[in-house]
């Protein structure tokens, strides 16, 4: 309680227009399967929100769609404060990390964060500063040349979010990315993607079904519930506490989990009806 | 229970992650290595030089005459002698096949990129390939033999025609079989098709086109004599094949054991040609070229 207040969003920034506003939003699969329904999501500029749930709820489908993969079967989506190309997609202000690295394994790490800046036509050598840039910030800088193979399993998501942070994106979607890794790793990212989103005020949407990780993370969650996938909660987390490994240990983070443990039960509780 | 969580997550893991991320730069005993490639070398090299003993022994033992099965020195004596011949149908040969299967590789591949542009464009096209494929290549040979200007010519239809499909079914397999989250990264980035094609698509079908290089450049030698069999042409501008026939009909069968001998050197140089371009684009990378330790 006598540890400084975090940085959390300013109320100042709650008057710029949201990165992701979405309205209505349903999605239906080309087999029948109602992915989404009716889920309306508005996403401001700074926040670390959480999409939270059990497995088949949506939440990657969700996450997708705010990346301009997919159609929608209803409602609409909009990218407010982005620039829209002709193909009505957001152009450049967003980045993806998959549950999977995702790295091509013919290029060299540096090869494969060079491929959104290749995309839009910036060579090998016009881009290598800030290849570099994205390869240190993720502690990576002397594994330029290493082929993915060569690199551990947590090594290569930080691969993967170097690729995603080169192009000094406003909005990072995060699919479970660290779901695969061992606990110590995973604790080290995460650590690693706090200090990222606090330091470049960087907006997050991380997708996850773990309660400790969301409570951990965000300062707000989003709980959806599945059959079909829809917003159960969506609620602020404010802590008075920095996150960090006192954080973790803090009788504040175990009531938060507790909490959000509570939500989390009863969107599968109340699903299974 | 606070005091579990508190030693599980007071010390940062910072040296663990480090000890285990460090990549296997250790190179394995030279020593160790070098003893492997030479056995390698020597254990096949052995065998061969073993069956050559065992064919020349039992020739000179059993006493079969020479116009049945020559021993290996009547071969080799063969070779010799007949170099001047035989060497030049080698070349005619060597270039029937290789340049079939050059054609092949470019014809093969721009197909496949073609047929994967669109499943309706495959849906339409595939099946000529197919017939073309299974129809065997002896059954259309008179017809192309009409059609081509000039027996060389036919020879390399035929061989091209054989080595065609499997860079072609492999070009299209390896194009198709690109991770999905890629693909989905390349649209999140606004790849255009040329960039989806050029920075994913061919990259990620390497594997499958050296498989298809592999196989078509087998066929390609396998087409080229059985096609010039089939030709039945003769004269200066003649390949193996056809010394092979002639040998045959004049019962110099140490010289047709020569060309066959011929023939299996020129199948085990495209093989190891093949199989070296393999090795030199995927040695880096695929999990093909690596040796698996545990």
């Amino acid at each position: 309680m006598i540890v400084p207040a975090p940085s959390l969003p300013l109320p100042s920034e709650a008057k710029r227009r949201p990165l992701v506003d979405m309205r209505a939003v349903s999605k239906m699969f080309s087999t029948g399967t109602l992915a989404l329904s009716d889920m309306s999501l508005t996403v401001q500029s700074g926040e670390f929100v959480s999409l939270l749930g059990p497995s088949g709820c949506g939440k990657s489908t969700a996450l997708r769609i705010i990346a301009g993969l997919g159609d929608i079967s209803a409602g609409s989506i909009d990218w407010p404060s982005s620039r829209i190309n002709a193909r009505g997609l957001p152009e450049g202000d967003i980045s993806f990390v998959f549950q999977e690295p995702t790295l091509m394994p013919w290029q060299t790490v540096f090869g494969n964060v060079h491929l959104p800046l290749k995309l839009r036509g910036i060579s090998r050598s016009s881009a290598r500063p800030a290849i570099i840039e994205a390869l240190a910030t993720v502690g990576l800088a002397d594994f330029a040349d290493a082929y993915p193979r060569e690199l551990s399993g947590g090594m290569k998501m930080r691969v993967s979010i170097a690729r995603a942070l080169v192009t000094k994106p406003k909005l990072l979607l995060m699919d479970e990315p660290f779901a695969a890794l061992d606990e110590i790793t995973r604790q080290k990212l995460n650590d690693d993607v706090l200090k990222l989103w606090r330091d470049t005020g960087i907006t997050v949407i991380f997708v996850t079904h773990s309660v400790f990780e969301s409570a951990y993370l965000s300062n707000r969650i989003v709980v959806m519930k599945a059959r079909p996938g829809r917003v159960h909660a969506d609620f602020p987390l404010v802590t008075s506490l920095s996150r960090d490994a006192l954080y973790r240990s803090s009788e504040e983070y175990r009531q938060a989990c507790e909490n959000v443990s509570k939500v989390l039960l009863d969107a599968i509780g109340s699903g299974e009806h | 229970m606070s005091d579990v969580t508190d030693t599980r997550h007071s010390a940062p893991p910072t040296s663990a992650p480090a000890l285990q991320n460090t990549p296997p730069l250790l190179a394995p005993n030279a020593r160790h290595k070098h003893r492997d490639l030479m056995l390698k070398i020597l254990i096949p090299i052995g065998v061969v030089v073993c069956l050559i003993l065992i064919w020349g022994i039992s020739v000179s033992v059993s006493g079969v005459p020479q116009y049945i099965l020559p021993g290996p020195l009547a071969v080799a004596n063969a070779l010799y002698t007949d170099w001047g011949t035989l060497f030049p149908a080698l070349l005619i040969t060597a270039k029937i096949t290789l340049f079939s299967l050059l054609l092949a590789l470019i014809g093969g591949c721009a197909f496949a990129i073609f047929l994967v542009q669109s499943r309706w464009i495959e849906t339409a096209f595939y099946p000529i390939a197919v017939i073309l494929q299974v129809t065997p290549v002896v059954a259309i040979s008179p017809l192309i033999l009409i059609y081509a200007p000039s027996t060389q010519s036919a020879l390399l239809i035929c061989a091209f025609l054989v080595a065609f499909f499997p860079i072609l079914s492999n070009m299209v397999q390896g194009l198709k079989s690109v991770d999905h989250n890629l693909l989905n990264l390349f649209e999140l980035y606004g790849a255009s098709r040329w960039q989806t094609l050029f920075y994913l698509q061919i990259p990620a079908a390497q594997p499958y086109f050296m498989t298809g290089l592999r196989i078509g450049g087998g066929l390609a030698l396998i087409a080229a004599v059985v096609a010039e069999f089939a030709a039945g042409s003769a004269g200066a501008g003649s390949g193996l094949a056809f010394r092979l026939l002639e040998a045959q009909f004049r019962m110099n069968i140490p010289r047709l054991f020569a060309a066959l001998l011929m023939l299996s050197v020129l199948g085990v140089a495209i093989f190891a040609l093949t199989s070296f371009i393999a090795w030199l684009t995927l040695h880096r990378w695929h999990e093909s070229s690596l040796k698996r330790e545990n």
